[in-house]
């Protein structure tokens, strides 16, 4: 694992090649006043080709987004230059507020400031169906 | 929040033993009512329908009634704080503070749960667009239950549009986790039970058929659901008026039935069974809106912690 180039920070590896910048946009990276590099298709012996970001500054994660994103990221966290921790995603459970409900006849699609809450129903197929109205959520496989 | 007491949003809310309990309930009230006249004394149900159903509606109020509680709420989004931009979380917890226990339909599907996560009170589901109206399922569970003696081992047949009814996906769902349920589809091409529900049967491992006309397997069945074919399904005038008849029942189509033969249907029926059953022995479509209203009673028991 190459953590070059970060002091104390992370680096989140093995994202899925073309699937760095998303996670760049949602982590609102642009925001950060600390070097941040994003690598694309890096050769990987495990997944061919892979993303990598590298922050050099220990901000909060948004674990349920990040799962949600790409399960098989793997977060590093570095102190003084030396890798301090290792952690392996999972799709979540629940996801709170990280997609919208689509269905028009859900209560979601007018109450005011609701919750978007989505279950999943099944790990393998990623399936994720709407708290309120059951309607499977088909974005995103 | 914490929560003292359940909801019912969804009927797989409930095990088969609560349904069964409800039953029992449900039964203990038509055979000792003398201990049920003063037992909801002091409690308010409040009836939340922000679009009308007036038959639900009064099905609930009359429960809480007979079970000497009272009854509040409005009918029909025009009359309420939601036509003025109230949300459901706002009246439902406003309404909280008056009353005990909630019953509440809604045009949009998932509001009751939203109404469960902003109240301590309970909420039942009286109906929340094409979703889940889960009393109407505990309501024909009860009909069924006392008309054949037990949930498991009869022919069910169901007929008309079983593409768009909730009320035969539901009861269909619930059956199927009784034992030695024949299922008997009768609905026309078109109008056919969806995919997922094919699924389910498929899963499930009961006996079950897809049959496009009644006459066929008339003399199979013990029970007989019967809903509405509504025009506006078809996408040609001619196809509806070819295909409407053939799904309304009328002595005739009753001949070769079973003698013991319970007729349902959720109603409001328009003519999908001719007037001329309801003098039939075997009519039981207005039996089973009694059965709504001891079934509604058990449940509003059940909820308030008191049976
Ligand atoms: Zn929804």
């Amino acid at each position: 694992m190459n953590i070059d180039g970060v002091t104390t920070g992370i680096v989140l590896d093995h994202i899925k090649a073309g699937k760095g910048i998303k996670i760049y946009n949602y982590l609102h990276l642009d925001k950060l006043s600390c070097s941040v590099a994003m690598l694309q298709n890096v050769k990987s012996s495990k997944y061919g080709k892979k993303d990598i970001i590298k922050i050099d500054e220990l901000i909060e994660l948004d674990y349920e987004m990040l799962g949600y994103i790409d399960s098989n990221i793997t977060v590093n966290f570095v102190k003084d230059g030396r890798l301090l921790k290792k952690e392996h995603l999972d799709l979540p459970e629940t996801l709170t507020d990280i997609i919208q409900c689509k269905n028009p006849r859900c209560i979601t699609s007018i109450e005011q400031e609701i919750e978007h809450v989505f279950k999943l129903v099944d790990r393998e197929k990623k399936t994720y169906r709407c708290a309120y109205c059951d309607v499977e959520h088909k974005e995103y496989k | 929040m914490e929560k003292n007491f359940r909801n019912l949003i969804s009927i797989t809310d409930l095990s088969i033993e609560e349904i069964d309990h409800l039953i029992d309930v449900a039964n203990d009230i038509v055979e000792n009512p003398d201990e049920y006249i003063d037992i909801c004394k002091g409690k308010k149900l409040a009836t939340l329908f922000f679009e009308p159903s007036t038959r639900t509606r009064l099905s609930f109020e009359a429960a809480m009634l007979e079970l000497g509680g009272s009854v509040l709420g409005f009918a029909g989004a025009s009359s309420s704080s939601a036509a003025k931009g109230e949300s459901v979380s706002d009246t439902v917890e406003t309404v909280g503070c008056y009353a005990d226990i909630i019953a509440m339909r809604h045009p949009k599907e998932g509001a009751p749960m939203v109404a469960s996560r902003r109240t301590t009170v309970p909420i039942i589901n009286a109906g929340d667009g094409g979703h889940f109206h889960p009393t109407q399922t505990l309501t024909d569970l009860l009909t069924i239950k006392r008309k054949k003696g037990e949930l498991g081992n009869i022919t069910l047949g169901l007929c008309g549009d079983l593409k768009f009814g909730r009320t035969v996906h539901s009861l269909i769902e619930a059956m199927l986790r009784y034992d030695n349920v024949k299922f008997v589809l009768i609905a026309p091409e078109e109008l056919r039970v969806p995919e997922y529900i094919r699924e389910e049967l498929r899963k499930s491992g009961a006996d079950w058929k897809e049959v496009e006309s009644m006459e066929e397997v008339m003399h199979e069945l013990d029970v007989l659901y019967m809903t509405r074919v509504q025009r506006e399904r078809f996408f040609n005038e001619e196809d509806y008026a070819r295909l409407k008849d053939t799904y309304i029942l009328d002595l005739e189509k009753l001949e070769t039935a079973k003698e013991d033969l319970t007729i349902m249907h959720p109603l409001p029926r328009v003519n999908e069974i001719s007037v001329k059953v309801d003098d039939d022995p075997r009519a039981c479509y207005f039996y089973q809106a009694l059965c709504g209203k001891h079934i509604r009673m058990a449940l509003i028991l059940n909820l308030l912690g008191i049976k």
